[in-house]
């Protein structure tokens, strides 16, 4: 089915006049990455100045908190909009009109596009101005990186929509921390080689453990698997499909058990 | 030539929760600049009627189509000549009068979009209340924004759930008088639910009532009263309601 740009425009200015008369949703989209750039910024500075383990591996913490800030927010990007049609109770105008599925999950996208990509940009400012750090370093590699974990967070962002629709909005509490349950599989802060074998073979199929062990390798080596990251971007297109696939299925279960028509706070568990 | 078809087929519709029947195959059609009121008590199945058609609830058997789209194989060609009000379904109250208008004309990929939300806002009174939060307006003032959103794209078959349900009696009286206008216009159709018996006669040129999901009585409803020995239509409502049995299927 053809993809109507105005209906997925739609989508995306109504998260623009959202933003744009609330400054509490503009504050959100830089304060979290404002404080963990000055939150581990200085343990950086700290680990650095005190001598502990190697330098390489200090210089890449920075990075990798950079890295996994942005996975985040793009998570946040898909399931934020989302939210705000569960809040505002907008799921049966949304869904009762001619937006196709994919229309709908296209817009959150290019919300997602749009504040994680001011997210990144105020990341990369601070840990230049106040820290001297520039993940730039890693050049045309960084390309690659925000690719696969951008995927990733717009993977987990359709899941936590998915989850959402086929429990209610009383599972909003269980979204949020979906990033923090793959953060000790992919190795965010540590070599993946660390960890015990049964987490490092989940690590193997978990897209962003290569972003962070290919970083590291490059940051400390100089060197990289170009095969690994290609696996990881594969990794990363295949759970997107899959995570969209899930959705589909849950709306067209809430289609049949009626959890569309009667959704709004509340109304069912 | 247009088709002579109905607007809206309901076709041996049924849907059923485990055990529990909603509505039982039921059937009937609504035709170009004609007016239906679906009646009946709470739970009757009316607003899953509704539902069903807007494609958000899937029927367990039987097919609807609005003009000849089957809801549920071309869902977006079908929706995209139905709008829909209801008093459940307000507009988010975060944006504007405007900003709801032009978001939803967006999605119905309404042409024109700025004339068109200029001409809803000044036939149902929004104009004052372009740049308010929907929030912030009145009952009355959000159900004529929900009625100004399901008329943004001109649909051909509007489906109205109990849409004068907050408003005071004069502005229920110019909504009434809006959206019969617009039953009159080119083709369009109008499937009403309301438990207002006194608009239901002065508007609607049909009635269906529904009683436990399938349809006890049809007709016209200056008329059905007489027929059933009962002097208003909010009479025989009441006696649809409380002795079903008691009436019988035309």
């Amino acid at each position: 089915m053809s993809m109507d740009l105005r209906r997925v425009y739609a989508i995306f200015i109504r998260y623009v006049y959202l933003v744009r008369t609330n400054a509490q949703r503009l504050v959100q989209i830089f304060v979290w990455v404002t404080f963990d750039i000055i939150l581990w910024g200085f343990i950086t500075k700290y680990l650095g100045g005190a001598d502990v383990g190697n330098a390489g591996f200090v210089s890449t913490l920075l990075g990798s908190i950079i890295l996994w800030d942005f996975l985040s927010r793009a998570m946040q990007g898909v399931s934020t909009p989302f939210l705000e049609d569960v809040w505002a109770r907008n799921l049966l105008n949304i869904f009762a009109s001619p937006l196709s599925v994919g229309e709908y999950l296209a817009g959150l996208v290019s919300v997602s596009i749009a504040t994680s990509a001011v997210g990144i940009a105020v990341m990369f400012a601070l840990a230049y101005v106040l820290f001297g750090y520039s993940i730039l370093n890693l050049g045309l590699l960084l390309l690659p990186f925000i690719c696969i974990l951008f995927l990733t967070g717009i993977t987990l962002g359709v899941l936590a929509a998915a989850i959402l629709l086929r429990l209610g909005p009383s599972a909003e509490w269980f979204i949020w921390p979906l990033p923090m349950i793959l953060s000790p599989f992919v190795g965010v802060f540590y070599p993946v080689t660390i960890l015990p074998q049964w987490m490092q073979l989940i690590a193997r199929v978990l897209p962003p453990s290569y972003v962070f062990e290919g970083m590291r390798a490059a940051l400390m080596t100089g060197t990289f698997s170009a095969a690994a990251l290609a696996a990881g971007f594969a990794l990363a297109c295949l759970y997107l499909a899959l995570a969209y696939v899930i959705f589909v299925r849950t709306y067209r279960q809430a289609v049949r058990s009626g959890a569309i028509a009667r959704y709004s706070a509340e109304s069912f568990s | 030539m247009r088709s002579m078809r109905p607007v809206l087929e309901i076709k041996n519709v049924r849907k059923e929760y485990g055990d529990v029947v909603a509505v039982g195959g039921v059937s009937f059609s609504v035709g170009r600049n004609e007016i239906v009121a679906l009646l009946g008590p709470n739970g009757a199945g009316k607003t899953t009627l509704i539902n069903m058609a807007l494609a958000v609830l899937a029927p367990t058997s039987g097919t609807i189509m609005i003009e000849g789209h089957d809801v549920e194989k071309e869902r977006r060609t079908a929706l995209s000549r139905t709008n829909f009000a209801t008093v459940y379904a307000q507009l988010p109250g975060n944006l504007t009068v405007r900003q709801n208008l032009y978001i939803f004309g967006l999605i119905y990929d309404v042409p024109e979009l700025s004339k068109r939300i200029e001409e809803v806002m000044t036939e149902f009174d929004l104009v004052k209340f372009a740049d308010t939060k929907a929030g912030l307006l009145s009952s009355g003032e959000q159900t004529r924004l929900s009625l100004g959103k399901a008329m943004l794209n001109e649909p051909r078959l509007l489906l109205l759930d109990e849409p004068t349900a907050s408003l005071d009696p004069s502005t229920a009286r110019t909504v009434r008088e809006l959206i019969r206008d617009y039953g009159k216009k080119d083709g369009a159709a109008i499937l009403w639910t309301s438990h207002n018996m006194f608009e239901v006669e002065a508007v609607c040129d049909r009635v269906l009532f529904l009683s436990k999901g399938t349809i006890l009585l049809e007709g016209d409803p200056k008329k059905l009263p007489q027929e059933h020995g009962v002097p208003n239509l909010e009479e025989l409502f009441i006696k649809v309601a409380r002795e079903p049995l008691s009436v019988t299927v035309e």
